[in-house]
């Protein structure tokens, strides 16, 4: 591991933690979701939680953004601890981008007024850089010629696409993905993860909630296998997928991979 | 395997004669079945027992002139007591000379209706126009600037008294209604109940109720000396009344934007306030445009309960006019008219409100 601030040869830039978890739980009522977490991402770190359902891996991603409240423990996003204070809730919302799982995009809004909106109401961009910037993710993401249109009248696959270009128009220094393929029918599943790919390779910090294994093979540093609230494994791809430690990693895997 | 291959003449096969045109049309929507038939006939000879003598009556032997010429003995109907007294019962008490003043607020109101119907022309500007015109209005029917004689309210009446209880009621009723809903559906305590306290009290009381208070019970309270215009006293009765009503169908519309919305919102940094305004509120009150209409069209015809505290609206100028010896035996045309203006009005509203919602929808 090498003390300095420079990227290493995977772009991970080890010694600037741009999040880090420390003791966090989370109940919803009596029920314990999230219990102990602990975990720091590195700016540049790409890192893929599975888990079975209900194991509490999406309510991890939307506790860093605060759209679920942790009662105990701390999270720290670039700086700034999530705290009750609604100032630094917002200042931490438009430096992190999510994607979910049913896109939810603004359906009286045209693409173009979609990917926008952020950056002229939180961030003050004026009007027509926003929309230059919002072209701009638009082709990169293949679907500039669709930015007149409504949400309503694009594919599932070309909505997730609208959605992470919008994320991106704010110019985040964390990606959250809540799912981004679970809704889409099968053949679109690889326009989007493409996407997710091209993302990565220009070295944004990600956080992915997939059950895409061929995606989490080749674009992850790290994978998180939770379970009952709690990491339970974490490790490289490969020696998480050739040689899992804990019988419930195994077993998942034994279910999804086949 | 099995592959299946058509002859191209598949395609202009024709459907058969009976299933299409007038005789399948016929067949299907009014002789579909014995008790179908038996209906249609029973209603076909209905309709030709009370159409023709209504045609004759209403039109044929209809006595047309504002003398009235003929009324007394005639067979038919006279729409004289209409055209005789077409300004008193549009305009009521409204200076004879000084008409044209609520007739031109009456059209400014009409164009700018007219004109706000497409989208295209929705800009910031449309809504000061809105405001400008409202002002205008108020302005044409009160008089005192631009050298126009002041017509006190007392004198107020007609079809330009139950448009403008209406218009300004449902413009300051809309609003005050979207509040009332969004602290109905607020995480504070406080605001919630005090909405909800508000909502359900109102709601409990008949409009009736709330007028007679406001013409009765709320001037005790004042200081003497001290009166509020009867109108405004009456206006603000309906605003309260229909905002009430109001909040509850737009929080319908709340309820029915899925909670990723507000998430997404959220997740961008859009505040309270920002997500209300731009995602939220476009959404929910598209939803409800439905609902709100038949709100708005029976607020226009709730008005009419503006008589009982004796201020001469459209139905109250028709009914003077029968008071009078002349005309007494003529309420069933009179009534007509009336209908036919209310009718006419309340078309208009829910047409207006179809094509407000085809502009607004966009596919999801």
């Amino acid at each position: 591991m090498t003390q300095t601030n420079e990227a290493n040869e995977n772009g991970i830039k080890e010694n600037d933690t741009i999040i880090e978890i420390i003791n966090m739980h989370k109940w919803f009522g009596d029920f314990h979701v999230l219990q102990e977490v602990n975990l720091k991402v590195a700016r540049g770190e790409r890192i893929v939680i599975c888990g079975p359902s209900g194991s509490g891996k999406s309510t991890l991603i939307r506790c860093i953004n605060r759209l679920e409240e942790h009662q105990r423990g701390k999270i720290i996003v670039d700086g700034i601890e999530l705290t009750n204070d609604l100032k630094n809730i917002e200042k931490i919302r438009a430096e992190v981008g999510m994607v979910f799982q049913h896109f939810n995009l603004f359906p009286h809004l045209t693409i173009l007024d979609n990917l926008t909106l952020g950056p002229i109401w939180v961030r003050k961009t004026p009007k027509k850089e926003a929309e230059e910037t919002a072209m701009y993710y638009l082709e990169k993401v293949h679907i500039a010629e669709q930015a007149k249109k409504f949400p309503g009248q694009l594919s599932g696959g070309q909505q997730q696409r609208v959605a992470i270009a919008r994320s991106l128009c704010m110019k985040p220094n964390v990606m959250l993905f809540d799912e981004p393929t679970s809704a889409l029918d099968p053949e679109m599943v690889k326009e989007v993860l493409d996407v997710m790919i091209s993302l990565a390779q220009e070295g944004m910090t990600m956080l992915v909630v997939t059950h895409e294994m061929g995606f989490a093979k080749s674009v992850a540093h790290r994978v998180l296998f939770m379970d009952y609230g709690r990491i339970v494994e974490e490790n490289n791809p490969h020696e998480f997928f050739d040689n899992p430690q804990h019988d419930r990693t195994k077993l998942f895997l034994s279910q999804i991979l086949h | 395997m099995t592959v299946h291959t058509y002859d191209d003449s598949i395609d202009q096969i024709k459907p058969p004669v009976l299933s299409v045109g007038v005789v399948g049309w016929c067949k299907r929507n009014l002789f579909n079945g014995w008790f179908n038939s038996i209906l249609t006939i029973v209603i076909l000879a209905l309709m030709f027992q009370i159409f023709p003598p209504f045609v004759r009556w209403a039109f044929v032997d209809a006595h047309w002139l504002p003398s009235g010429a003929g009324c007394q003995d005639g067979q038919g109907a006279c729409w004289s007591v209409v055209s005789a007294n077409f300004r008193f019962i549009i305009f009521g008490f409204y200076p004879h000379d000084l008409q044209w003043r609520p007739l031109l607020a009456m059209v400014i109101l009409v164009a700018l209706l007219f004109y706000s119907r497409d989208r295209s022309r929705w800009h910031k500007w449309l809504g000061w126009g809105w405001l400008a015109a409202l002002a205008a209005m108020g302005l044409l029917l009160r008089g005192g600037l631009f050298g126009m004689p002041v017509v006190e309210s007392t004198q107020w009446g007609g079809l330009p008294l139950t448009l403008l209880l209406s218009v300004f009621g449902l413009t300051a009723a809309y609003p005050l209604g979207v509040v009332l809903a969004l602290g109905r559906a607020s995480r504070m305590k406080a605001v919630k109940s005090l909405c909800i306290v508000y909502i359900e009290m109102i709601r409990g009381v008949p409009l009736i109720s709330l007028l007679f208070m406001s013409s009765v019970i709320f001037p005790l309270f004042l200081p003497e000396g001290v009166t509020v215009n009867k109108i405004l006293r009456a206006q603000v009765a309906i605003i309260l009344f229909t905002a009430a009503y109001i909040a509850e169908v737009v929080r319908g519309g709340l309820q029915a934007i899925p909670q990723g919305q507000y998430e997404a919102a959220e997740s961008m940094g859009l505040n309270y306030v920002q997500t209300m305004r731009l995602i939220v509120l476009p959404q929910a009150l598209k939803i409800v445009i439905p609902p709100s209409v038949s709100i708005l069209i029976s607020a226009f015809k709730d008005t009419s309960l503006v008589v009982i505290i004796a201020l001469y609206d459209l139905l109250k100028t028709t009914k003077s006019v029968l008071s009078d010896p002349k005309w007494m035996g003529f309420s069933a045309e009179a009534y007509i008219f009336l209908a036919l203006i209310y009718f006419f009005c309340c078309y208009f509203m829910s047409n207006y409100s179809r094509r407000l919602e085809k502009e607004l929808d966009t596919g999801l």
